[in-house]
């Protein structure tokens, strides 16, 4: 309990993470505990009328082929999470490694992976994803889509760990802990990884919000897994079936709630981090 | 600029439209099972009906292209060779058509909307970041921080979808689809560009509100570290008018990682804003790909993807070799 008010006693210091992280537990806690309260086979179509408006049975509506909608959000928010966390953690992972390689040894290493990192990047990122995921659109899982997500996170994280790792390199306590005897890799555990952890927390939420970005799009371009329902894949069937024009609202409407609220709640997170990581931030704001 | 530097960044120019391409060949031959290609002409074939003579023919240019009976490497050298002549083959789904004629229809459309809307946004946004870290401003430009990041941080797509709703179902004010008004026939008249700029307003309308914010964020940052620098308070010193201080020394100074980012964003405009084209059904590429992803129409989509890397590729190139020229201090010797 005393955590728990340390805590919040921060937290009212850092409004910005505060009040992410609120938001975040909101939609998590809808996924997590809505799971109890509907019956998950909803989500399938022809599981209730097709295209009704909000009732108490059904208070998010049913979607053209008798989703029932609200099942439908419960059952997408642990989804979109899913990809967006597994793509993150394998992206942030790689780049760690990446970075720190690039960064430490430097060398050819560094050489080659600044190359293929900065090559890359001017790569639009979107565009290769759609290439890949319509040629393999019929074995598309959720765990298939945060790996494929995944193979274009990973150069922002390499690029700016790796500069971190260049400033910390030189710092006197590395200096103080080559002369005492450690060896790299206890030099990377013990002296740089603990250091670099805000910053890397930081890294991960951004990582995290570019991959269910990128998901969610993905998925309203018919090009998600086929077979879950995915909130970018009601956004897809909502825009195909003119949902917009024929006014039915509470097929759109939701979803797009939901994708707002997150990506807000990830933006406040983020950037709640990176005032822990960086205090000068504090004043500027 | 040496002559090294500009065979290197050349060369790595060559590089990623290289991999780019061979990334297209190798795709398609990693999935899983059949090639999809194949696999979705069989599946027309299949279907048959009054469309089989197209369905044979294409079959037959599909092996012939690419030379199955012939060895891998043979394969990918005549590939590469089509590429080079931007042959990107034909459309599955509106045989015969050439891939690059839809793709060259497509474009005006979409590097108009996208060339006018980014413009836009990185005019208001930048002017709005500098006056939102201007200590002298009125102070509702404060109040307008909050709103900004919360824009910056909504995908743009869901923008659109709010405003078809808005405009298209409560107030019936503009078009909500089309690039013109159905029936209308292009020319060159003042009633048919009025039509079009009425039918781009809610799409560019979509495309500035989520750009402002990013735009504003990323000058507001610039400016709040210019206003730290000595000659800001020595030419508040001199008694300067602070119109002249705010333009001339402060956005000056700031404004040019804004321009770089322009530059990058610049060379997005042609691979478009796509969800926002299908939102509003915009003729442009973005709604040529997602006609070619629904209707599995492979070389389509290879096509526009191939060339948009290659435009942005050549913006980022573009960028280096202009860079030095704005700013001084950048130049590309080795250190």
């Amino acid at each position: 309990m005393a955590s728990l008010s340390a805590f919040w006693r921060y937290g009212r210091r850092n409004p910005k993470l505060l009040g992410g992280l609120l938001l975040i537990l909101v939609i998590v806690l809808i996924g997590l505990v809505g799971r109890f309260f509907v019956n998950l086979d909803d989500a399938r179509p022809i599981s209730a009328m097709p295209e009704m408006s909000p009732t108490w049975e059904h208070p998010f509506g049913t979607d053209g082929v008798g989703r029932d909608l609200f099942t439908v959000m419960v059952a997408a928010i642990p989804l979109a999470l899913e990809v967006g966390l597994l793509a993150g953690a394998v992206g942030l992972g790689i780049g760690t490694i990446l970075g720190f390689i690039a960064g430490y040894k430097g060398g050819m290493a560094d050489n080659i992976i600044r190359g293929v990192v900065d090559t890359l990047l001017t790569v639009p990122g979107l565009v290769v994803l759609i290439t890949i995921t319509a040629s393999i659109k019929s074995v598309l899982s959720v765990e298939v889509m945060a790996l494929v997500v995944a193979s274009l996170a990973w150069m922002w994280p390499t690029r700016t760990i790796r500069s971190q790792v260049l400033t910390m390199r030189e710092r006197a306590y590395v200096k103080m802990a080559k002369l005492n005897g450690l060896s790299t890799m206890e030099i990377i555990w013990q002296e740089l990884l603990p250091n670099l952890l805000p910053y890397l927390g930081a890294s991960y939420v951004g990582a995290v919000s570019s991959a269910i970005l990128a998901s969610i799009g993905l998925e309203a371009l018919g090009l998600g897994p086929q077979n879950e329902p995915t909130i970018g894949m009601t956004i897809y069937w909502a825009i195909a079936n003119t949902s917009l024009i024929r006014g039915i609202w509470w097929w759109w409407l939701p979803p797009i709630l939901f994708v707002i609220m997150l990506f807000i709640g990830l933006f406040m997170i983020s950037a709640g981090l990176d005032e822990v990581a960086n205090p000068r931030l504090r004043r500027t704001v | 600029m040496n002559v090294g530097a500009l065979a290197r960044r050349l060369g790595l120019f060559v590089v990623v439209i290289w991999a780019a391409a061979s990334f297209n060949f190798i795709v398609p031959r990693l999935a899983p099972g059949r090639d999809p290609i194949q696999q979705r002409l069989g599946q027309m074939a299949a279907q048959g009906g009054y469309q089989q003579q197209g369905i044979d023919a294409m079959v037959k240019a599909y092996q012939a292209r690419f030379g199955l009976d012939q060895p891998l490497w043979k394969q990918y050298l005549s590939y590469l060779g089509d590429i080079a002549r931007l042959d990107f083959g034909t459309s599955i789904a509106l045989f015969p058509t050439k891939v690059s004629d839809l793709i060259i229809h497509a474009l005006p459309w979409t590097i108009g909307l996208l060339l006018m809307s980014t413009l836009l946004a990185f005019t208001i946004g930048t002017l709005l970041g500098a006056l939102m870290a201007w200590p002298r401003s009125p102070r509702l430009f404060q109040y307008l921080v909050a709103p900004l990041m919360t824009l910056s941080a909504v995908p743009y797509y869901l923008l659109g979808l709010i405003l078809v709703y808005v405009f298209g179902v409560i107030v019936k004010v503009f078009p909500i689809s089309g690039g013109y008004s159905t029936g209308a026939v292009p020319n060159l008249s003042m009633a048919f560009a009025w039509d079009i700029v009425k039918h781009s307003i809610l799409p560019a309308l979509s495309i500035v509100l989520a750009g402002v914010g990013f735009w504003a964020m990323g000058m507001r940052a610039m400016m709040v570290t210019v206003e730290g620098e000595g000659y800001m308070l020595l030419a508040d010193a001199h008694g300067l008018k602070p119109r002249t201080i705010f333009f001339q020394y402060g956005m000056r100074n700031a404004i040019l990682p804004q321009f770089t980012a322009l530059a990058l964003s610049l060379g997005y405009i042609v691979s478009g804003s796509i969800l926002v084209e299908v939102i509003f059904t915009y003729p442009g590429i973005g709604s040529v790909l997602y006609r070619a992803i629904s209707g599995a129409d492979f070389f389509v989509i290879y096509g526009v993807v191939f060339m948009i890397v290659v435009a942005i590729g050549l913006a980022t190139l573009l960028i280096d070799l202009v860079y030095p020229l704005l700013d001084p201090r950048i130049t590309y010797e080795r250190t």
